[in-house]
C-alpha cells in the first residue's frame, strides 16, 4: 500500500490543490457561476417531434386485431414494437428502464369483443418523462386505432366493423402527466453541469504544472502516479457536491420538479459519474501539452455528450448510428439513471445497468489515465 | 578501500530528435565532494543532472547513484537526491510556508521542520508571502531552503545562485562547505568562475561532450596555455594588431591590461614581443584564469562540431 499511496502524500497534494483552487477566484467563481447560468438559459423547452420510438405490446399473439392495431400503429412512424407481445410485468419494467417509451396494452379478449361488437379499451402508456416523446405520438392515436379496426373488421361483416367504432383509447401519461418540459430538462441539466465543469477543471490538472514548469520540481519528488491523480481530482467532488446540491435546490424551489425515488441511490449515482468524470478529465490532461488544448479536448467532448446523449433530443428517437455513439458516453447513462430516479422513482435493480456502465467508465478511465501518466520529463 | 561513489555514471547519452544533446558522459563524484559542472549555454548540463536524478530516461549509458540504478530505481533516488531546478518551479500561487509544507508532506518530515526550515531562510515574518511576489534571489533561496529540508545525502543543484547578490552567494557556498564537511554530496551547475574555484573537481562539458574534469589546477595545467599581459601603451593598437597573429588565440583587455592566450608558447610570446615593442607597453607572464582555459575550451569545441 505504502509504496503506491502514502495517505500523508496524498494529503498534501490534496491540501496544496484545494489551496490552489481558492486562490484562482475567476475559476472558482465559474465553477458556481456555470450552472446557475446553463439553469436559467436551459429553463427554456426544447421541443422536437421524434418518430420510430421503442414500444412494447402487451396483448396475446393469436389475436389478429392486435396484430392489425400493431402494423397499423406502426405505419403512423411514431411507433417501433422493440418488444412485441411481453407480459404486463415486462412492460412496466422496461417503461420505468426508459428502454421502450410506450406501452401498449390490449386486454385479452380483445378480438372477442371487437367481433362481438363491443367497445374494447386500448391501453397507451407513454413515457412522459420527456415531453417531446409523448405529444405527436399520443395525438394521433384516437383516430388511428378506430380505422384499423374498421378495416380489419370489414372482411368479416359490416355491421361489427360500425361497432367497432367505438374502440376506447385509453392514455396514460406516466410520470409527467403534464408534460412539463422542465421536468425532463432540469434533472438532465445536473449531468450536463457536472460534465462540463468536473471535465474542464480536472483537464486542466496536469497541463497547468507543465505550462508553469513546476511539473519538473513535483516530479523530482517521490510522488506515485496515482498519489497525483487522486490528489488532484479529489478536490473536485467537493465542487460537484455544491453543484449538484445548487441544481436539485433549484429543481425543486425554481422549477417545481417532483423528486419520488430515493435521494442516496440519486447520490450514489451522482459519485461514480463524477468519478468517471474527474478521471476523464484527468485522461485529458495526460493528453494534452498546454491548458489550451485541454480545453479544446474537453468541448470535443462536451458537444456530442450534450447533442447525442439524450439531453436534447430523446435518445431513442435518433438514428442508430448517433445512439451507438450516445452508449458510448457517460452522460447518456447518467441522464437515465437520474431520470429514473427523481422522475419514476426506480430502485436500485432498475438503474442498476447504468451504475455498472458507469463504474466501468470510471475503472477504464483510471486505468488510462495511470498508463498515459509519465513520471519522467520526456 | 574508499567508500562508494556517491555518483557513477558511465557513457550517458540523450538524443532528442537527430541531435544527440549528451555525447557519452561519464563521470564520477566522491561522498562529500563539492563537484562543479560547467559549460556554455546549451551544452547539456541540465540534460545530464535531469537524467542522473531520475527525471529523463537516458537514451543510453547507465550508472548509479546513491547506490540506485539511474534506469530502474528512480523512485529511490528522488527520496535520497534534492534536486534544485534551473527555472524556479515552486508553486507561486502559494505562500512561501505552503509551499514548504507540501514538499515537507511529500517527504514525510515530521512537524517542526517546516518552520525549522522558515527559521533558517530568515524568512518567518514572511511566510505568508506568495513565493510568486518573491524577488528573483529569495526565490532561489526558498527553493534551495526546499530542496535541503529532507537532508538528502545528495544535492544536485542547477544554477543555484543565477541572480543571487555577492553577499547571499557567500553565504550560500559557506553553506555547502560545512554540509559537505558533514557529509552531503553537492553537483552544481554555475557559469560563474569565483564558484567553479569553491569546488573540490570541476567537469566541463562543451556540445553534449565531457572535455576535461579535474581540480581547477588540474583543468587549467592540462589546457596548456601560456598568458602574457601587456600592461601600458597603445592598448587599442595592440589589441587591433594581435588579432590573428599565429599563437595568439585570446585577445582581452582588462582595463589597462591586455591579456594575450595561446596554446603555442613560443610562438604567442614572440608575437607578444614584437607588438609590445611597437606599442610602447610592458610585458608581463602570468597565470591562466579558468575562465580564459574555458573560452579556449569553447573555441576549441566548435572547431569540433564545424
Ligand atoms: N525537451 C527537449 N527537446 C528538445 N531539445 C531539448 C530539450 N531539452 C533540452 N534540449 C536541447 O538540449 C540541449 C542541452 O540543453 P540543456 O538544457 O541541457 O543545456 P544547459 O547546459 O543546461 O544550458 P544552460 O546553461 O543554458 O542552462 C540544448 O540545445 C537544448 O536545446
Ligand atoms: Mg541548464
Amino acid at each position: 500500500m505504502s509504496r503506491f499511496l502514502s495517505f500523508r502524500r496524498l494529503f498534501s497534494i490534496i491540501a496544496k490543490e484545494a489551496v490552489q483552487m481558492r486562490r484562482d477566484r475567476i475559476t472558482f467563481a465559474m465553477m458556481l457561476g456555470v450552472p446557475l447560468m446553463q439553469l436559467f438559459l436551459f429553463g427554456f423547452a426544447i421541443n422536437s417531434d421524434p418518430k420510430g420510438l421503442p414500444a412494447a405490446l402487451v396483448a396475446t399473439p393469436e389475436d389478429r386485431f392486435a396484430r392489425a392495431m400493431v402494423s397499423a400503429l406502426e405505419v403512423t412512424g411514431y411507433y417501433r414494437f422493440t418488444h412485441p407481445y411481453v407480459s404486463a410485468a415486462e412492460g412496466e419494467a422496461l417503461i420505468t428502464r426508459g428502454e421502450v417509451s410506450f406501452v401498449v396494452t390490449l386486454p385479452t379478449d380483445f378480438g372477442a369483443k371487437v367481433l362481438r361488437g363491443d367497445s374494447p379499451q386500448i391501453l397507451i402508456e407513454a413515457d412522459a418523462s420527456d415531453p417531446a416523446v409523448a405529444s405527436g405520438a399520443i395525438s394521433t392515436l384516437g383516430t388511428l386505432a378506430r380505422q384499423a379496426l374498421t378495416r380489419e373488421a370489414g372482411t368479416e361483416a359490416e355491421t361489427q366493423a360500425q361497432q367497432a367504432r367505438q374502440v376506447d383509447v385509453v392514455v396514460h401519461r406516466r410520470y409527467n402527466p403534464e408534460g412539463i418540459t422542465q421536468y425532463n430538462i432540469v434533472p438532465g441539466l445536473l449531468g450536463v453541469i457536472l460534465q462540463m465543469t468536473m471535465v474542464m477543471m480536472t483537464a486542466m490538472a496536469l497541463t497547468r504544472e507543465t505550462e508553469r514548469g513546476t511539473m519538473e520540481n513535483l516530479l523530482s519528488m517521490p510522488v506515485t502516479p496515482i498519489e497525483v491523480m487522486l490528489g488532484k481530482v479529489l478536490p473536485y467532488f467537493v465542487v460537484g457536491a455544491v453543484q449538484v446540491l445548487v441544481v436539485l435546490t433549484a429543481a425543486k424551489l425554481l422549477f417545481g420538479v417532483p423528486f419520488v425515488g430515493s435521494l442516496g441511490l440519486l447520490l450514489l449515482g451522482v459519485l461514480i459519474f463524477v468519478m468517471a468524470l474527474v478521471v476523464l478529465g484527468y485522461v485529458f490532461s495526460t493528453l494534452a501539452r498546454t491548458q489550451m488544448q485541454a480545453m479544446q479536448l474537453t468541448f470535443f467532448f462536451f458537444l456530442p455528450s450534450i447533442m447525442l446523449s439524450g439531453f436534447m433530443f430523446p435518445f431513442r428517437g435518433m438514428p442508430t448510428w448517433a445512439q451507438w455513439i450516445g452508449e458510448a458516453l457517460p452522460l447518456t447513462h447518467f441522464l437515465r439513471l437520474v431520470r429514473a430516479v427523481m422522475l419514476k422513482g426506480a430502485g436500485v435493480t432498475d438503474v442498476a445497468q447504468p451504475l455498472i456502465i458507469l463504474t466501468g467508465f470510471a475503472l477504464a478511465f483510471s486505468a488510462l489515465a495511470l498508463s498515459r501518466f509519465r513520471q519522467t520529463l520526456d | 578501500m574508499s567508500a562508494p561513489p556517491a555518483i557513477t555514471v558511465t557513457d550517458l547519452v540523450k538524443v532528442y530528435g537527430s541531435r544527440t544533446v549528451v555525447d557519452h558522459v561519464s563521470m564520477e563524484v566522491a561522498p562529500g565532494e563539492i563537484v562543479g559542472f560547467l559549460g556554455p549555454n546549451g551544452s547539456g548540463k541540465t540534460t545530464t543532472i535531469r537524467m542522473m536524478c531520475g527525471l529523463l530516461t537516458p537514451d543510453g549509458g547507465s550508472g548509479k547513484v546513491l547506490g540506485h540504478d539511474i534506469l530502474r530505481a528512480q523512485r529511490a533516488i528522488k527520496r535520497e537526491v534534492g534536486y534544485m531546478t534551473q527555472r524556479f518551479s515552486f508553486y507561486e500561487d502559494l505562500t512561501i510556508e505552503e509551499n514548504l509544507r507540501f514538499v515537507a508532506g511529500v517527504y514525510g518530515l515530521e512537524k517542526g521542520a517546516v518552520a525549522q526550515a522558515l527559521a533558517d531562510l530568515g524568512l518567518t515574518s514572511r511566510k505568508h508571502q506568495l513565493a510568486g511576489a518573491l524577488s528573483g534571489g529569495w526565490k532561489q533561496r526558498l527553493a534551495l531552503a526546499a530542496c535541503i529540508m529532507h537532508r538528502p545525502k545528495l544535492l544536485m543543484l542547477d544554477e543555484p545562485t543565477a541572480g543571487v547578490d555577492p553577499k547571499a552567494r557567500r553565504d550560500f557556498w559557506d553553506e555547502i562547505h560545512e554540509r559537505a564537511a558533514e557529509g552531503l554530496t553537492v553537483l552544481v551547475s554555475t557559469h560563474y568562475m569565483d564558484e567553479a574555484e569553491r569546488c573540490h573537481r570541476i567537469n566541463y562539458i562543451s556540445y553534449g561532450r565531457l572535455i576535461s574534469h579535474g581540480t581547477v589546477a588540474e583543468v587549467v595545467a592540462h589546457a596548456g596555455l601560456t598568458t602574457v599581459i601587456l600592461r601600458g601603451g597603445d592598448i587599442v593598437a595592440a589589441q587591433k594588431r594581435l588579432r590573428g597573429q599565429p599563437g595568439v588565440d585570446q585577445v582581452a583587455p582588462y582595463g589597462t591590461d591586455l591579456h594575450v592566450i595561446g596554446a603555442n608558447g613560443a610562438a604567442l610570446r614572440r608575437a607578444a614581443e614584437a607588438v609590445a615593442a611597437e606599442t610602447g607597453a610592458r610585458l608581463i607572464p602570468a597565470e591562466t584564469g579558468l575562465e580564459d582555459v574555458f573560452i579556449q575550451l569553447m573555441g576549441a569545441a566548435q572547431d569540433n562540431m564545424s
